[in-house]
């Protein structure tokens, strides 16, 4: 009898009723909070909604208004995100596993030390971030950088750093690199020190020369994986970090549009024009671009062979 | 054998090799490093030397001056620090264990119970990993308006407490609990409760660190959720009122607070890390998305 008890718990496994309550928690808060968003903002980005009268359709005159008329989206917002997404996405993530590559050659406790420096700046919160570069590149001659390069003789008048249009996506794009070294590359890091060392010795007999080659040949394939897992969280960082011209600069919009990215013209739209069925089409915008992103690190990356 | 030395990864000792390597990557390690040394630094500035002529990087004489201002400043605003920090303690509290609770749940079903639509929920949670939260924040506000959460703890909570990232990690990670140990468990007649509670669950510990650290970091900071759903002041949190001190209050005398209050929201965060760190490491080396 209890055998049989047990045969039936075990074929009932199959499937089994308990995993949807399991589930339920995350999936509703998932549901209500991740994916309804996503659904309301396409279905907003087709109306006129201006959060006190009920969305009227309008079909794709958003999307056509934002690529016709939005001088604004078109000269700066868009240029100044793709430049940005372009060298903070790939670049932070180049950079994460040639760290990761390099301290995986030393032993632990020099690795642990660095490992921690390397990813220490990318939990700075706003608070941090607002403090320190704020003043590092404030802009009269008493500001950090400043009083360097005029005592370096490099500059003879101080420069307005974030409140002039001139340095301000540059200097993102280097704040944004600075904190770039997240989970992306502790999993990358994970991943090399993982490898079966046994891999390199065959390579070595297989004609591998160098440490280069071991790097494209051996260390890149063996953990597409995690290459893969990273290259997604350093797209994610690099586009929800885009406030940062904003806190930079202490305005939105930014000084001259400068430092404009996508996620400051949904807020500017959104929470300070409240057309918000604008703002979501700029969202939709957003998200199709992390989606590309996306899906050209997975045609890099994933396992083919199954 | 070609140049193959073992030990090349992960080596034991040191060795003169790894000299290279520690000269290219100690000047990248300073430029990250001094910004970091920037925060404490400036934090324990006295007054004459936070606006000393040419400024300073270093500390010369470290006071605690700019945390006791940054107290006494909120004793003459309405609203106590004492419940600002009681806000963000909840708040944070509520959303680490809420979200390290239901991610176990899940990945516990996602991982080791069979049942229809697995494989579909999985894609998507890891579609869901590249979702990028601020492209949302008008419907999210939408949905919390409809819910009749603005101007509640919820408002600041619900939204952060389910993490495709959070999931994913601890999913990958039960994978590596071994098949036969859960099927000696229901042998024994244990339920899937149990069978979670008791033997999954003490097994994934690193898993559940690592979960925790990631969804702190993402409340710890978070300033968007307080000012978008939160119009009540003596519901808002930590940082949203440093962020207004230090970004409103620009004077003389806010520099220094400001500093302060950047070095308190840094620190809990780097020394979750570094007591964790070993656990994050271990959860990593399970990361790959297939």
């Amino acid at each position: 009898m209890k055998a049989l008890l047990i045969n039936r718990k075990l074929t009932s496994r199959d499937n089994n009723i308990n995993a949807y309550i399991f589930l339920a928690p995350y999936l509703i808060l998932f549901i209500i909070f991740i994916l309804i968003p996503i659904v309301i903002a396409i279905i907003l980005s087709l109306t006129n909604f201006n959060t006190l009268q009920f969305p009227n359709f309008i079909g794709f005159m958003n999307c056509v208004n934002l690529i016709t008329q939005d001088e604004i989206f078109m000269q700066y917002v868009l240029p100044n995100t793709i430049t940005y997404a372009l060298i903070v996405g790939p670049g932070g993530y180049i950079l994460s596993f040639i760290i990761a590559w390099a301290l995986a050659q030393l032993p632990k406790a020099p690795r642990t030390i660095l490992a921690l420096i390397f990813y220490s700046p990318s939990i700075t919160s706003g608070v941090a971030m607002n403090v320190l570069w704020r003043i590092l590149f404030s802009g009269d001659q008493t500001g950090y950088i400043n009083s360097w390069l005029i005592r370096l003789g490099i500059i003879t008048e101080p420069i307005q750093w974030l409140t002039g249009s001139n340095y301000l996506l540059p200097i993102m794009i280097i704040v944004a690199l600075w904190s770039s070294m997240g989970v992306g590359f502790l999993a990358i890091l994970a991943g090399i020190l993982n490898q079966d060392e046994t891999l390199y010795e065959a390579a070595a007999i297989d004609g591998v020369k160098n440490r280069f080659q071991e790097v494209i040949y051996i260390t890149i394939p063996t953990m597409k994986p995690q290459m893969l897992f990273a290259a997604v969280m350093a797209i994610v960082n690099a586009f929800q970090n885009g406030m940062i011209g904003v806190q930079l600069s202490g305005s939105n919009p930014t000084p001259g549009y400068a430092g404009q990215l996508i996620v400051n013209h949904i807020e500017d739209y959104g929470f300070i024009r409240y057309e918000m069925g604008y703002a979501s089409a700029v969202s939709v915008v957003l998200l199709i671009f992390v989606y590309v992103f996306s899906r050209v690190s997975k045609g890099l990356f994933a396992e083919k062979d199954y | 054998m070609g140049r193959y030395r073992k030990g090349y990864i992960n080596p034991k000792r040191f060795e003169i090799g790894q000299i290279k390597i520690i000269l290219m990557i100690l000047p990248l390690a300073l430029f990250m490093l001094l910004p970091i040394v920037f925060i404490f630094s400036h934090a324990f500035k006295p007054m004459d030397e936070l606006f000393a002529f040419p400024p300073r990087f270093f500390v010369i004489r470290p006071t605690l001056d700019n945390f006791y201002k940054l107290f006494k400043a909120t004793t003459t605003s309405a609203i106590p620090m004492g419940r600002y920090i009681f806000n963000t303690l909840l708040v944070t509290l509520a959303v680490v264990i809420g979200s390290v609770f239901i991610s176990t749940l899940a990945a516990f079903a996602l991982s080791k119970l069979k049942f229809k639509g697995k494989y579909t929920l999985m894609e998507i949670n890891n579609a869901a990993l590249m979702f990028v939260p601020v492209a949302v924040m008008i419907p999210r506000y939408l949905i919390i308006n409809a819910l009749g959460l603005i101007d509640t703890y919820w408002a600041l909570i619900l939204p952060l407490v389910a993490m495709p990232v959070c999931l994913f990690l601890i999913k990958q990670f039960t994978d590596q609990v071994p098949d036969s140990l859960i099927e000696a468990a229901y042998i024994e007649g244990a339920s899937d409760f149990m069978v979670y509670r008791k033997i999954v669950l003490p097994l994934i510990k690193p898993a559940v660190a690592t979960g925790a650290i990631l969804s702190f970091q993402q409340v710890w900071g978070d300033i968007a959720s307080s000012s978008y759903y939160i119009s009540n002041e003596t519901l808002r949190t930590l940082p949203f009122y440093m962020n207004t001190l230090t970004s409103a209050n620009n004077t003389i005398a806010g520099q220094g607070m400001a500093a302060a209050a950047g070095l308190i929201m840094f620190v809990p965060n780097l020394l979750l890390f570094i007591i964790l760190q070993s656990n994050v490491m271990n959860t990593m080396a399970h990361s790959g998305l297939k």
